[in-house]
């Protein structure tokens, strides 16, 4: 069904390792940044001698979340560049599907936000001990599974976005907002009532739920709606894409 | 004839721009057929409908026993395309494309000997923003001679190419045809058509004005040949105006432009010269061309 998915997959792991200014910006500026943060926090901490403040507690879902973002916003952009640049026509004239292609994408993204955040949890020991309990293997997957739920809206914005001009504006427009409302950083039951039910109907707050669950501990089993949502946007992001998918 | 194309009446619009208005013709096996006309004429549009890339509003399409439409996934296997104005992604290399397009195929050839073929042996490494313009084309054809198609679809080829790529370019299309496949492609370049293909279909305004060998098509449009000759003999111009099949004779000095209906008028020419002895600077034969076809049939010059 998704025939020359591995092939497509692995070639466009290598061309993105060609480009190395997509690599330094993807991978190697946020461990960089994170390193330059975490001293700076790391230290206030130790020198303050107080609990890690919220930030820090929630630093690896914060850090998840942003990470998924960029890796949405990199995908639409690609896919705008391809479709502008008459890629996209090209491989519309071969036995390849649009679903092999956004597959093939998401797949790169999905590997180098994987190969970050690693880095960063490596990283960020060194200044803010997580502690021998911390629950790094069911983070990892539980990570993984959210980034490539959320990606799938990427999927809609890359189906349709004319020009790499417009899709990072669009792009941020649409994910800037559910960030905001996802309860990362404002707590969804200090928002007015109507942005609640806003916020409660948006894709990035079970995501941020579900993180925050397992970072702290909680059993998959106890965040079944916030895996059972996700999953839907999943199904409903796929469908809706390869529906409204543009070639040109 | 055994065509493995039969377009009948098609037509797509766009909006309310009707960019192909009832077009019909066929194409025979094993023969280079080109679709030409200005820009914005409906060429591409037509090839893309006869590929399967877009829906006809009208009319009926057969490639090779096949509704491009419907059939779309069976045709591609059996079509080779290459788009005007396609673009691969940056940093491939030239290898690395062909063998990606080979492994969306059921039964490829092999890569290095298509290489080979089209001279890119040496370039199989260099990534595609790095090539010319001449090798971007010669592996946009490459790849749609990955599936060793039947038909081999080629929209605008040499358009923005030099012209030692574009004699190269025509070289590889002939060798296509010897291999027994059938090439379809569009060009605005009357002289491409002329020295490339058999058949040429003439598109304008998404109507077809004419269809034919480039030499029925300008014998039919364009029956008049003229031969210039400058000479300083006395007497010359009534000697040229008495030649069978001349229409007509101007001269401006010592410059006589000599019109007649072109199939003996410059052996004629020759004759009148050599009987009557006339000495001559210099002989000049303007022969039509495509180019005149194609401005007697829409009264408009091709223009890009």
């Amino acid at each position: 069904m998704l025939r020359g998915l591995w092939r497509l997959t692995w070639l466009e792991i290598r061309i993105f390792l060609r480009e190395p200014l997509g690599v330094f910006g993807t991978v190697v500026a946020p461990v960089l940044l994170f390193l330059a943060l975490g001293r700076l926090l790391g230290r206030r901490v130790r020198a303050t001698d107080l609990a890690a403040p919220d930030v820090t507690r929630d630093l690896p879902v914060v850090v998840a979340m942003l990470v998924a973002v960029s890796a949405i916003l990199s995908l639409v952009a690609i896919m705008a560049i391809y479709r502008e640049g008459g890629i996209l026509k090209r491989l519309r004239a071969t036995p390849l599907r649009p679903a092999t292609i956004l597959t093939a994408h998401v797949l790169v993204k999905l590997l180098f936000s994987t190969i970050t955040l690693a880095l960063m949890a490596l990283a960020g020991r060194r200044f803010v001990p997580a502690g021998a309990g911390a629950p790094w293997l069911p983070f990892g997957l539980a990570v993984v599974f959210t980034v490539a739920c959320v990606l799938s809206i990427g999927f809609v914005i890359a189906s349709v976005v004319p020009t790499a001009r417009f899709a990072q504006p669009l792009g941020a427009l649409v994910l800037y907002p559910m960030l905001g409302l996802s309860g990362l950083f404002v707590p969804i039951e200090l928002l007015p009532p109507a942005l609640r039910i806003v916020a409660k109907v948006l894709p990035f707050t079970p995501a941020v739920s579900l993180l925050r669950g397992v970072w702290h501990g909680e059993a998959w089993g106890s965040h079944l709606g916030d895996v059972a949502v996700l999953a839907l946007v999943f199904a409903l992001s796929v469908a809706l894409a390869s529906r409204v998918f543009r070639w040109e | 004839m055994d065509a493995v194309i039969r377009v009948r009446d098609l037509r797509k619009t766009y909006g309310r721009t009707v960019a192909v208005d009832g077009v019909s013709f066929d194409v025979a096996r094993g023969e280079i057929f080109g679709l030409i006309g200005p820009n914005g004429a409906g060429k591409t549009t037509t090839m893309e409908c006869v590929e399967g890339l877009r829906a006809p509003d009208g009319g009926t399409i057969d490639v090779l026993g096949l509704d491009p439409v419907r059939d779309v996934r069976a045709l591609q296997e059996r079509i080779g395309v290459q788009l005007q104005e396609a673009q691969l992604q940056k940093r491939i290399t030239v290898r690395e494309a062909v063998d990606l397009w080979a492994a969306l195929y059921r039964a490829p050839v092999d890569g290095g000997r298509l290489l080979d073929q089209l001279g890119l042996r040496e370039k199989q490494h260099a990534w595609f923003m790095t090539l010319s313009g001449g090798q971007k084309q010669r592996l946009l054809i490459a790849l749609a001679l990955v599936n060793d198609p039947e038909v081999v679809f080629l929209d605008e080829l040499t358009t923005g190419l030099d012209p030692q790529a574009r004699r190269t370019i025509w070289e590889l299309v002939r060798g296509i045809r010897a291999r027994g496949k059938t090439v379809f492609l569009t060009t605005h370049l009357m002289e491409e058509a002329e020295r490339l293909c058999d058949r040429v279909a003439i598109i304008d305004r998404g109507r077809l004005v004419d269809l034919g060998t480039p030499a029925d098509l300008v014998r039919r449009h364009c029956p008049t040949a003229t031969v210039v000759i400058v000479t300083e003999a006395p007497g010359a111009a009534a000697a040229f105006a008495a030649i069978p099949g001349v229409t007509s004779v101007a001269h401006d000095g010592d410059t006589h432009t000599i019109r007649g209906a072109a199939g003996g008028l410059v052996t004629e020419v020759i004759r009148c010269l050599a009987a009557r002895r006339i000495d001559v600077r210099d002989v000049r034969t303007e022969l039509p061309t495509l180019e005149d076809v194609f401005l007697e049939t829409t009264g408009r010059a091709m223009r890009d």
